[in-house]
């Protein structure tokens, strides 16, 4: 048996170790468990994919199911659906700005700033979310009432219920930024926490498309 | 139930007690089922006092939460999750038998009430799929697949834990449910409308929906795990081609786990909110549509059964292929067969339900589909047997489950096929012909094949070999009882006879189910057999000893080091120039050699995450289930905050000094130069140190 | 001051990055905009709507993991393409497959269920 000792260093040069957001090579500690740790949880998402996939179907199969209740004209509004939208959309770009920060600057302070900012319209979010399901709630649409309002109920609130995930993970990288500063596992948590942010921000295109312009078309 | 202690207790009352029906109207049914399952609760009780006392007495707590509750080590996670399955396993045979009695006295009543019996098939199928079988290819995976690739881990070893805990929370759950009953009637797939909170309002469906959404999250976890270290931790020179088999099923299992886990969760979840939030997803009224929760839980469920097979595919490859002598006929088409074999197994989900009343053309697509397996499995099946072909073949214990899985999985795969066919399908649908044909499936390809991977890597995993008496005695007591088991139920299938029966009237099936009870008496016996065998064995460790750890002449890596492996496993990581890399090395004559140098090495420290889990996990579901709303709530804050707390945590990992690592390993390779090596063909005998005579130079293995 | 100071090909990653980030949060802004607007203000044919709803919300995926998860055709990068795509598969196959038993099944059985 050979020794092989070092199979892992003198990487200078090579390309990106694992695809998608990464971080370079001037972030060379940690690289390996980032490595493994980015792949897992991409594979993780993925898994999470097919679980926002089924209830999409889910949600499709019980459009039928309103049992004279309110359907969908009677209860989305989209104006709340196209301002959530919009909070989602800029929060997922804040996001990538703060992933620019992390990735070429030194200093924390413009990279806290990008995630403060991002993760404001996050919260903002979830208010606005709350906020249009109990509208819904005071017009008379509660998941109780029908088949088609459990289905709604099972799936858009799921997706807020991983945007709220999303903002305490963010408060807690922060305080890691805070303790610990900007080191290897601070990184490979603020990487993984841009994937998922992105990861939400797709599933909600599914969203506004099939739920709330699907359903007032 | 006065309101004082509502908030503390839920809906948790002294009806709870399993006596406690008996004492309310004492018929003399009820007191039979009172004493069977008081007889029960009290054995988990005494059982868990036992352990505690013991632990105590020998003053090994300390022991215990150091070298193993906190321990990330894969192979010590490895042997929990089998221990943890075999104990499952014992309490599912024993439910077995308790049904097979009753149906062999079954003929106008026999003695168990209807609602015991419902809650027998229920725990006994959830307990055989998701805490015997997946805990123990889980922990088969743990243990073996580093190994054979050639690394230190898993890549999240924390996580790993986390599994563990899950799965141990979910067992302890169905546990619990022995003493604070009922456990739902709905069998293991849990249809509503039946566990739905109108027909089924009481406590037993909640226990089954938490205690399999544990299990779930612990399997999807642990695929992630599996996926991911087999992709990137794969020693330098181990390419895909060169992979053993097992670790390729091993793979295709973690990306079945991956993929068909959410549907399960999605099922169970919104069966969860129609019972506790009044959703109507699942209800007869209100919009609701319960052939959609069957759709969804067979979407998970037959993937499931691939998840299940294709680990003891992967053992009975790395099995015939070690005692033929031989290296495996075909590895290429296996491992496409067995990627076929993932893949398809998406596309059949529908077989399960070809009665539901869907087009014909529907059910065809899937039928067709689903005969399309039979392909790549019957490629599987003359590899193997073309690897045994010619070879010199011990029949060890291992290879006596392979020769019987061989024979007997035929059989079931034969009558999958019939089952493919939907208009034979509508005839036997729901009657003991299914129950016959998944456990001619899951007995002799899974169960077998774990058994066998248990023999085959035993001494690996303790340094001696399991004693091979008592080891046939079992294998040969496992086949026929299967047989005399389980045949008969195909014959009651066809007479009619549906599955989860409590009693019958039709006179015809009483010789058949008295044979299944005598079949279920040897499955019993073989189980005695088992624990006659582990007890033998550890009684003669000393003269079964094998130190050097290479009891069969092995073929893949983890073979290579000492038994038990150090917790490092490789002192350097080895580095692969073929397929069979250990048997290469020892037909090069490089086995057992010096490194040149002996770096430090870095591993994870231990943490009481899965511990954490394990003990948040089973009280959040007791809570949900009672509905103790503070339970539910401390639990979750609790594993919140100890989520949050791992995340500021930077002391992870120990250094172990290359110095340290030297010591050890030099003296292991002094043990191997002393050692007399044997021959295969007495490998069986107490001059097995482990040490195989080496290959003859050129000679074709 | 707070800038690390860059090589030049680290200058010129930036700046592409950066450029990735502009426009995929310009494309989605259009994506999202067109069917929004058409929904509100437009009188469309539902199923035209519908189809040019769908195909916007499958251009806009294909533009977020493009521009802000860097998913590309790029060599290197082949791994998590591979993923999606399988993944794209299972739910396909999953999504699809149940769509097409439980309408079969309305049209049988549940016709009131049909939307």
């Amino acid at each position: 048996m050979t020794a092989l000792t070092s199979r892992h260093t003198d990487r200078a040069g090579a390309p990106a170790r694992h695809p998608g957001l990464n971080l370079g090579h001037a972030h060379r500690e940690g690289e390996e468990s980032r490595e493994e740790m980015v792949f897992g949880f991409w594979v993780f998402m993925m898994s999470d994919m097919i679980l926002f996939g089924l209830l999409f179907g889910t949600y499709v199969t019980m459009l039928g199911g309103t049992a004279g209740g309110p359907g969908p004209k009677d209860l989305f509004d989209m104006r709340g659906a196209f301002f959530e939208t919009m909070l989602l959309l800029v929060s997922s770009f804040t996001f990538g700005m703060a992933s620019l920060a992390l990735k070429y600057r030194d200093d924390r302070r413009v990279l806290v700033g990008w995630l403060l900012v991002t993760l404001l319209l996050g919260l903002g979010f979830v208010a606005h979310e709350l906020y249009d399901f109990h509208r819904m709630f005071e017009a008379g649409g509660v998941p109780s009432r029908s088949g088609f309002l459990s289905a709604f109920f099972s799936l858009v609130p799921l997706h807020g219920l991983h945007v709220t995930v999303a903002c305490i993970w963010l408060i807690a990288l922060l305080g890691q930024l805070a303790v610990h500063g900007l080191d290897a596992q601070t990184k490979n948590g603020l990487i993984r926490l841009a994937i998922l942010w992105h990861f939400l921000d797709i599933v909600w295109i599914g969203i506004f498309s099939l739920v709330y312009l699907g359903g007032l078309a | 139930m006065n309101d004082s202690t509502h908030w503390l207790l839920g809906r948790l009352d002294a009806s709870a007690l399993p006596f406690w029906d008996a004492l309310q109207h004492p018929t003399t049914k009820n007191v039979i089922n009172a004493v069977i399952a008081s007889g029960a609760a009290s054995m988990v009780v005494l059982g868990a006092i036992a352990v505690v006392i013991g632990l105590t007495w020998t003053r090994r707590w300390g022991w215990l939460w150091r070298e193993w509750l906190t321990s990330p080590d894969h192979k010590k996670i490895g042997i929990m999750f089998i221990a943890l399955a075999l104990v499952m396993l014992a309490r599912a045979v024993i439910e077995a038998v308790l049904m097979r009695l009753q149906q062999a006295f079954g003929l106008d009543g026999g003695f168990l009430t209807a609602d015991h019996f419902g809650q027998l098939f229920t725990t006994h199928g959830t307990i055989m799929v998701f805490f015997m079988a997946m805990p123990f290819l889980t922990g088969m995976i743990n243990y073996v697949m580093p190994l054979q690739i050639g690394t230190r881990d898993l890549s999240f070893p924390v996580m790993n834990q986390i599994s563990l805990g899950l799965t141990a929370a979910g067992a302890a759950v169905v546990m619990i449910s022995l003493v604070l009953a009922p456990f739902s009637t709905g069998g293991w797939t849990g249809y509503p409308t039946f566990t739905g909170h109108a027909a089924n309002p009481g406590a037993g469906v909640d226990y089954w929906i938490w205690a399999v959404t544990l299990s779930t999250l612990s399997s999807t976890l642990s695929g992630i795990n599996f996926a991911v270290t087999i992709y990137k931790r794969r020693a330098p020179g181990m390419s895909w081609m060169r992979l053993p088999l097992f670790t390729w099923t091993a793979l295709c299992t973690a990306i079945l786990m991956i993929f068909a886990m959410p549907p399960l969760t999605v099922a169970t979840a919104l069966l969860a909110l129609d019972r506790y939030l009044d959703f109507h997803l699942f209800t007869a009224d209100m919009g609701g549509n319960m052939m959609n929760y069957i759709n969804l839980f067979w979407a998970f469920g037959h993937p499931e059964v691939y998840i299940l097979i294709l680990p003891a595919f992967g053992i009975f490859s790395e099995v015939f292929s070690t005692f033929a002598g031989k290296t495996l006929y075909g590895y290429k088409a296996l491992v496409i067969a067995t990627l076929a074999i993932a893949v398809l197994s998406f596309t059949v989900w529908l077989h399960h339900f070809f009665t539901m009343g869907q087009s014909a053309h529907i059910n065809a697509v899937f039928g067709i589909a689903t005969m399309l397996i039979g392909i790549p499995t019957g490629v599987k099946i003359y590899d193997w047997m073309l690897t045994l072909f010619r070879g010199r073949i011990r029949m060890s214990v291992p290879m006596i489950y392979a020769s019987g899985f061989l024979m007997l999985f035929v059989l079931g795969g034969l009558t999958g096929i019939v089952l493919a066919v939907p208009s034979v399908d509508y005839q036997v649908h729901n009657s003991l012909f299914l129950v016959a044909h998944f456990h001619n499936m899951l007995i002799p390809g899974l169960l077998f094949g774990m058994l066998a991977g248990t023999n085959f890597w035993f001494p690996k995993a303790f340094g001696f070999r399991l004693e091979e008496r008592w080891g046939r005695r079992a294998a040969y007591a496992w086949i026929i009882g299967f047989m005399l088991a389980f045949f008969p139920l195909y014959a009651l299938g066809v007479l009619g006879m549906p599955r989860r029966t409590v009693a019958f009237f039709t006179p015809a099936y009483l010789p058949w189910t008295l044979t299944a009870l005598v079949g279920a008496t040897i499955v019993l016996l073989a189980m005695a057999c088992l624990v006659i065998q582990l007890w033998v064995s550890v009684r003669d460790r000393h003269l079964n000893a094998m130190p050097i750890g290479d009891p069969w002449d092995g073929r893949s890596l983890e073979w290579a080091v000492s038994s038990p492996p150090p917790e490092y496993n490789f002192p350097v990581i080895p580095e692969v120039y073929g397929r069979d890399a250990f048997m290469l090395e020892k037909e090069r004559g490089k086995a057992y050699q010096v490194p040149d140098e002996f770096p430090d090495i870095v591993l994870p420290a231990n943490s009481p995450m899965g511990v954490i889990f394990a003990v948040t996990g089973t009280a959040m579901a007791f809570g949900l289930t009672w509905y103790q709303w503070w339970m539910v709530l401390l639990a979750a804050g609790i594993t919140l905050a100890a989520v949050i707390a791992r995340g500021f945590c930077r002391n992870t990992t120990r250094t172990l000094s290359g110095e340290e690592v030297r010591r050890t390993h030099l003296t292991w390779l002094a043990q191997v130069r002393a050692t007399t090596p044997v021959a295969r063909s007495r490998e069986q005998s107490t001059d097995n140190r482990g040490l195989p005579v080496p290959p003859v130079e050129g000679a074709i293995q | 001051m707070s800038r690390r100071t860059l090589s030049d090909a680290e200058a010129q990653e930036r700046a592409s990055e950066q450029r990735s980030y502009l426009w995929g949060f310009a494309l989605a802004l259009i994506l999202t905009l067109i069917p929004f607007g058409v929904a509100a203000f437009a009188e469309w044919r539902p199923l035209h709507l519908y189809l040019l709803i769908g195909l916007c919300a499958m251009v806009q995926v294909v533009v977020h993991f493009r521009c802000f998860l860097h998913i590309t055709l790029a060599r290197n990068k082949r791994e998590d393409l591979q993923l999606i795509l399988f993944t794209a598969l299972i739910l396909l196959i999953m999504v699809g497959g149940t769509l097409w038993i439980l309408f079969n099944l309305y049209y049988r059985m549940m016709p009131h269920m049909l939307p």
